[in-house]
């Protein structure tokens, strides 16, 4: 019982750190409806950041404070330097571009800092396991990655349903063209968009930095799960991100922690071991083809046209 | 016309190719230089390098000419890469690989042109047993042989019971059969984790600490051992259940796993510290040319590779046509292995020594790792009874 608990926390706390991730890139397509794949490029950024700024000051919450303020300055100005230039274009283009843009900030953070990878460690207050239920200990860390994206989530929220920034943002996702014909500064918007995308990817990324190491290429396999829950939850909604990101989080996690002693019961114990990991890993790609078949809008469509 | 014009490039081509080849000895080397792993390709590269600085650049008088290609941690890429030193490059050697499901999907290609390859790295057990090859010889170790010997100094310490965690490739599995072979306590729990996208081993921690198990094995090369040792800290299991390991913490991983690392045994065929006088040389020179970095044992295995195919080519005295000598030569193993004691089992294979390797500070105040004791002497794999070569 307590082993479900904790697995169902070790599935919110990967989908909680999903959803930040997939939030900013279904902005960016949905309301600029620009494929942007180098968006792993910010996440990566983002852990690169916060691990340099972390090493300067000396502190884990002030280096990661300055880490998501330059990642969102990195996200606005790689869109005015680059990208704007690119909304005309059609999809392909862009992913051309966009994939040229991974190979740039690849080889850039190599220039900079290496091959080798850095490491971000934590502060002992975040080391600590914590009892949340009499039995249950979880770690203090993920605990607080699952307590910061639900604030974010939460923020994010009220931004968009809530100001007259967010506002703008729904009416941009429905039809951009009429937004920019009632004389809404549409290019300011995108850039603000594509910022705040970026600075929730680095979000991702400066978090998820202390539990695996900060290197090279590690945003790229994230992304694919990104892009997974996008088209789960439907372009361009948040809503549908949110949910679509701690659904694939739990089942992926559910997967790897279950279907190996499910397996074993059916197949022999070195079969089962092997095709567990296996088939855990194709759960997710199995449920997105389900739901492309039966509702290929996603599951929380933003509204369209 | 036109085909009389082809087919006298085409000959004329052809009869460059052997004049050229005669006069150095072309080495393949393939291992990854991309990638979150591309750290242990370049470590392999500087050993080997440095091991052609300490032959003069020269074997047996002839230039040496080394091709790196990058096999990006994938089989299709390295046997690609493998296919097109053997068929377009015309090498005479090639080695390298570092990961044991690169080298099976390799192996055909080079067995089949009869190329020498030698593994610096991987040691899948096929490659030991039914797959063994004339042509194919190991400066490593049989990837069941180091965590063997960690299950051998698990009972040492009296451990009752285990859990294993592996990438679920190859080698993973190897690995975790090498600590059963051994090990004598009970095994309560086996995961597989997904070979190397998979970071995030919550799922399984969480499993091993329910499990009750008095400890963990686990095997993670590359990024993946910071990454686990991480979560393994961070989850407070470090408190409550040991941990024993193999190719987990090296001095690659050492700098990004910091204290992480401190009190967790490892397996080793070779430790920077081993007291002969190659290794102290070796280990001075490539902190000497490579400042700020650290040699490893993938190192010592590419640097014991290019002694292996210096001893070849001397006794044949450069004539490399003479395959079946150059076999017959490097079967002696009559050269002076980093690790000390080394010679070859009927399957190509070595038979060495494990050390039993913790993490300490040094001299100048650096996490290293030191030879603790020697677990098992002269120890030859298990699958060499599988291999038609007697």
């Amino acid at each position: 019982m307590y082993l479900v608990v904790e697995q169902l926390l070790n599935g919110l706390q990967f989908g909680l750190l999903l959803f930040l991730l997939a939030a900013g890139l279904t902005l960016v397509f949905g309301i600029m409806d620009f494929v942007n794949l180098a968006h792993g490029s910010l996440y990566m950024m983002g852990a690169y950041f916060a691990a340099t700024f972390v090493a300067w000051t000396g502190s884990f919450v002030l280096g990661a404070l300055m880490a998501l303020g330059a990642t969102l300055l990195l996200g606005i100005a790689l869109e005015y330097v680059a990208l704007r230039h690119l909304y005309g274009r059609d999809h392909l283009d862009q992913v051309l571009a966009t994939f040229g843009l991974i190979l740039f900030f690849n080889d850039a953070v190599r220039l900079i800092w290496g091959p080798a990878g850095l490491a971000l460690p934590l502060p002992t207050w975040l080391t600590v396991p914590v009892q949340i239920i009499p039995g249950v200990y979880y770690p203090a860390y993920r605990l607080m990655i699952i307590v910061v994206a639900l604030a974010v989530a939460a923020m994010l929220y009220l931004v968009v349903m809530r100001t007259r920034v967010g506002m703008l943002i729904r009416a941009g996702a429905s039809n951009r063209e009429m937004i920019g014909a009632l004389g809404i500064n549409i290019k300011l918007l995108f850039t603000l968009v594509f910022g705040l995308g970026a600075a929730l990817a680095g979000l991702a990324g400066l978090m998820q930095a202390p539990i695996l190491t900060v290197q090279i290429g590690m945003g790229e396999n994230i992304l694919i799960l990104a892009f997974v829950i996008i088209v789960i939850g439907g372009i361009g909604s948040i809503r549908g991100a949110f949910m679509a990101a701690i659904f694939v989080g739990i089942i992926d996690t559910m997967g790897r922690a279950f279907l190996p002693d499910l397996l074993r019961k059916v197949l022999s114990g070195a079969a089962a071991s092997t095709a567990a990991p296996a088939l855990s890993s194709m759960l997710i790609y199995l449920l997105m083809a389900i739901i492309l078949v039966l509702r290929p809008e996603g599951l929380f469509p933003a509204a369209k046209r | 016309m036109k085909k009389a014009f082809w087919l006298a490039g085409a000959m004329a081509l052809a009869l460059a190719q052997p004049a050229t080849a005669a006069d150095s000895v072309k080495i393949g080397f393939v291992s990854t230089f991309s990638g979150p792993t591309a750290v242990i390709g370049n470590d392999m590269r500087n050993s080997f390098e440095l091991a052609l600085d300490h032959l003069g650049r020269k074997i047996d008088g002839k230039p040496v000419e080394v091709i790196y290609e990058d096999d990006q941690q994938k089989p299709d890429v390295g046997k690609q890469k493998t296919e097109k030193l053997v068929q377009s490059d015309k090498v005479d050697f090639i080695v390298g690989y570092i990961w044991s499901n690169v080298l099976l999907a390799s192996l055909k290609t080079a067995v089949d042109s009869k190329t020498f390859l030698i593994s610096a790295n991987a040691g899948p057990s096929q490659l030991a047993g039914e797959l063994c090859s004339p042509y194919v010889f190991s400066t490593s170790w049989q990837n069941d042989q180091t965590p063997a010997a960690m299950g051998l100094y698990m009972n040492q310490k009296g451990v009752k019971s285990v859990f294993l965690i592996g990438p679920n490739y190859a080698a993973g599995k190897d690995m975790l059969a090498g600590v059963k072979s051994t090990f004598k306590g009970e095994v309560v729990g086996e995961e597989y984790t997904v070979w190397p996208s998979q970071l995030d081993f919550s799922a399984e921690l969480t499993k091993a600490r329910n499990s009750k198990a008095e400890s963990i094995f686990v095997f993670y090369p590359g990024a993946a051992g910071v990454q686990f040792l991480n979560q393994y800290a961070q989850a407070g299991i470090k408190a409550q259940i040991p941990l024993y390991t193999a190719f987990t913490i090296d001095e690659l991983s050492l700098p990004l796993q910091k204290d992480n690392a401190i009190g967790i045994p490892g397996a080793q065929e070779w430790v920077n510290d081993l007291p002969n006088a190659e290794n102290k040389k070796f280990v001075e020179d490539y902190r000497k040319k490579y400042p700020g970095l650290r040699p490893t044992y993938y190192g010592a295995q590419a640097y014991d590779a290019a002694q292996l195919i210096n001893s070849a080519v001397v006794a044949v005295k450069g004539d490399l046509t003479k395959k079946d000598a150059m076999k017959a030569e490097m079967e002696k193993a009559n050269f002076k292995s980093l690790r000390g004691p080394f010679k070859y089992g009927n399957n190509h294979i070595p038979i060495q020594n494990f050390y039993l390797q913790d993490v300490v500070k040094d001299a100048d105040g650096q996490l290293s790792l030191k030879t603790v004791a020697t677990i098992v002497k002269d120890d030859q794999d298990k699958f060499h009874d599988k291999c038609s070569m007697k």
